[in-house]
């Protein structure tokens, strides 16, 4: 680990991301995540990566498709109005089994909204967004640090089950100026490794004489037995994933409790705030954060329901998305509440309080 | 020690880089930190503040309700952020653009006018520097060495002049509430 | 026995899954022979479109993807860059190139990007089953222009390589015919032309097939071929409406 540096979640993740090993990368400008595209913009021609800014989101997102096609570490950024139009590639990515990284700055919504932090896109990420049967992995850091780290698990993740990896952050954790340290910039050898993983099926030079490959980037199965056994495997995928990769925060969980709170990103960054506060005058809240929220910690919810506790509590920036996903971990074991802000308002720690103390005892 | 700290002033008066200075002379003293600015278009000529929170502990929300350290660059600012700030707080108003006094008595008011002493030193850019040494002297939050050291950095060989005048501002400041 | 004819390597032995008298067939061999004749089989990528030749990713044998509608140019541009090693080329018909992805065909075009487009060009929609396209000609009926092409409602045919020859980075373009085999022999030439400027790395080369569509027209392939004479040649112009290689011998 290299020394503090004080950055911009924005430019973090795209420097955490260079360092991981992404040398190619497509995007289109948008607020509030300007910062990731200039920073790509300046610094991959540095390290002899590509960076282009395509003529649309559209047309981004299927430059992703390319170059994920031959098995390269890619990326491309956005914003919430902007991740709607790459939806259809992203469905693409995900039907075609390519590895590829996409960022969600999230601003308020619906339609053009406006260009404040939002949790809106939650369904969007975590339940399709695009046409079809598909899940993204999605990572919803919390902090400056966090969502740089996020970059190379999402490299990684994309890499290992060859799937989309979305990282849901917003214009708040982009815009924010926290200390971050980063890990050390991957070897050429190391990106090279990357790519040759994918070898089997990637579209690549045939060095093998006559009996060259011929491999297809492809998410068209006309058949509909091949396509249901295509879907089918796709399904065994995720299944895998839900098996293996779900990752959260347990904070101040205990036997002791009395209430649970769940929340991610940024609002989980107030709500506990307000647990601290709480908890030093006394009370005993804990907090579930789900770090991915696909796939999503349905055990760890429901393991934290201990026997005093009353209700869980879910906060979010949106009218109540997550909560819905809260709601079957809890499989109605004790009342689930909900507390949102949305229009890009975000709540105060000295809010979440005030709701936690008005829903106190079961309320 | 937690202190939450809200920078606010017309866009180009520099109440962004205030907090970012503050922040980045914190997470050198070795401190937790956070940084977070108003965007959008408020940035261009508007009104521009930032938050920022300097911590022992790991720091949970970097959004704050109240603030304990309120730099009022001008009166809206003065206006808007004045009552959030806490009971036994600070306020560093800039008196040049802050005409109407919000009058709290709970709160510690400095009254200085940052616009005529920049003017004095020659150069109205180094009026951030002026509230920064207003802040070291009255709260020991950061030390003046960890800022200079920092600021030298960043001019000594780019602008060696205008780190000179930056740190003649931050002694004015200081000295201004001794 | 010597071999006069066979099969080009740059093709798979899957059958194509074309209508008879369908030009596709053409058009895919002589980008395999182009292919083939320039010894690019082993670093040559291409991107099949949606349409009638959505499958032209089984049919030539070498590394292809599939993309979504009108988005080919994009595709391979992120193939180019990620892999600026090899050749790429889209395949797209005119609903595909000229209509939906409109934007992406002209970007990659301004961008100069060092990929070939082969654009077959037959004035209809023909997967979908005959409606209107960008191409279709003035009164020229289809499923979605029953009482004929109303250029007072929806506009006139767009001339794809006029269009592309008003920016300033294609390298080369070109419209050439499958209407006749002395066409074909002319088209075969463009189509060399195109993939070896883009294994010279040159820029951005174009090339329009004049095409049919006997299915959708409701003509049979011998009279198609006459009536595209008649009425798409008038309109859409063989010729060659850039090359900077002719410029660059000056």
């Amino acid at each position: 680990m290299s020394e503090k540096i004080l950055m911009k979640g924005n430019e973090a993740v795209a420097e955490a991301a260079i360092r991981a090993g992404c040398r190619l990368y497509f995007a289109y400008p948008i607020t509030p995540q300007s910062e990731l595209i200039e920073y790509m913009a300046k610094t991959l021609p540095k390290v002899n990566g590509t960076f282009l800014q395509a003529e649309s989101e559209v047309a981004a997102i299927n430059m992703v498709y390319g170059a994920a096609g031959t098995g390269k570490r890619v990326m491309t950024s956005s914003s919430s109005p902007g991740i709607s139009l790459k939806m259809e590639g992203i469905s693409y990515i995900a039907g075609a089994n390519l590895p590829a990284v996409i960022i969600n700055v999230q601003r308020g919504g619906p339609g053009l909204g406006d260009i404040q932090p939002a949790q809106g896109d939650y369904f969007q990420a975590t339940k399709g967004g695009g046409h079809g049967d598909y899940r993204l992995i999605v990572i919803a850091p919390s902090s400056v640090q966090e969502f740089a780290d996020s970059a190379s698990l999402a490299f990684d993740l994309a890499d290992k089950y060859l799937n989309p990896v979305m990282i849901l952050s917003d214009g708040l954790l982009g815009q924010m100026m926290e200390p971050v340290e980063f890990k050390p910039r991957v070897s050429d050898e190391e990106i090279e490794k990357h790519s040759e993983m994918h070898y089997d099926w990637c579209m690549r030079p045939n060095e093998d004489g006559p009996n060259h490959h011929h491999h297809e980037i492809n998410s068209l199965e006309i058949d509909p037995e091949v396509l249901e056994t295509h879907v089918n495997k796709l399904a065994e995928k995720y299944k895998k994933i839900e098996e293996n990769e779900i990752r959260y925060e347990a904070y101040n969980i205990n036997e002791n409790n009395e209430m649970v709170c769940c929340a991610f990103g940024t609002a989980a960054r107030i709500v506990k705030s307000a647990i601290d506060t709480l908890n030093s005058e006394g009370h005993n809240i804990g907090l579930i954060r789900p770090i991915t929220v696909w796939p999503f910690p349905t055990q760890a919810i429901a393991d934290s329901i201990h026997d005093k506790v009353k209700n869980v509590m879910t906060f979010e920036l949106n009218l109540g998305q997550m909560v819905e996903d809260v709601k079957l971990a809890v499989n109605g074991k004790v009342p689930v509440g909900f507390y949102g802000k949305v229009g890009g308002v975000v709540f105060t720690p000295e809010e979440i309080i005030e709701k936690i103390k008005e829903n106190l005892g079961g309320k | 020690m937690k202190v939450e700290i809200m920078s606010s002033g017309f866009g180009g008066q520099g109440a962004l880089t205030i907090a970012k200075f503050l922040t980045k002379a914190a997470m050198k003293e070795g401190k937790h930190v956070t940084w977070l600015p108003a965007y959008g278009p408020e940035m261009r000529g508007g009104t521009a503040n930032a938050t920022a929170v300097i911590s022992d502990e790991e720091i949970a929300s970097p959004i704050i309700g109240q603030s304990d350290i309120l730099f009022a660059l001008n009166q809206p600012s003065l206006d808007k952020f004045g009552p959030s700030v806490r009971p036994g707080g600070l306020m560093i108003v800039n008196s040049d653009m802050c005409p109407n006094p919000l009058g709290r008595d709970d709160v510690e008011v400095v009254n200085i006018p940052l616009n005529t002493l920049a003017k004095e030193i020659g150069n109205t850019k180094v009026l951030n520097m002026i509230a920064i040494g207003v802040v070291i002297e009255k709260r020991q939050i950061i030390k003046f060495e960890t800022i200079v050291s920092d600021l030298t950095k960043f001019l000594e060989k780019k602008n060696p002049a205008l780190l000179e005048l930056n740190i003649k501002a931050i002694r004015k400041g200081m000295e201004f509430v001794k | 026995m010597k071999v006069i004819a066979s099969r080009p390597k740059a093709l798979t032995d899957a059958q194509f899954t074309y209508c008879p008298g369908c030009l596709h067939g053409v058009a895919h061999r002589l980008i395999a022979e182009a292919i083939d004749e320039l010894g690019i089989q082993n670093n040559t990528m291409g991107v099949a479109p949606v349409g009638c030749s959505v499958f032209a990713y089984k049919f030539f044998d070498i590394d292809m993807a599939e993309a979504a509608h009108g988005r080919a140019p994009a595709v391979a541009t992120g193939m180019k860059r990620a892999r600026p090693d090899m050749n790429v080329f889209t395949y797209q018909g005119d609903g595909d190139l000229a209509a939906i992805g409109t934007a992406e065909i002209i970007h990659a075009a301004n961008r100069g990007e060092n990929i070939s487009v082969f654009f077959v060009n037959n004035a209809i929609y023909g997967m979908t089953g005959g409606q209107m396209a960008p191409t279709s000609l003035p009164d020229m009926k289809t499923t979605t222009s029953p009482y004929g092409r109303k250029t007072s409602d929806v506009g006139y045919p767009i001339q794809v390589c006029e269009l592309l020859s008003s920016l300033i980075a294609p390298y080369y373009i070109e419209r050439v015919s499958l209407l006749s085999p002395t066409d074909i022999i002319k088209a075969k030439k463009a189509v060399l032309k195109a993939m070896k400027f883009n294994t010279e790395k040159r820029g951005f080369t174009f090339v329009e097939f004049v095409s049919t569509c006997p299915t959708n027209w409701g003509i049979n392939p011998v009279d198609s071929l006459k009536w595209a004479k008649d009425n798409m040649i008038p309109f859409f112009k063989p010729g060659v409406y850039r090359d900077k290689s002719v410029e660059e011998a000056k």
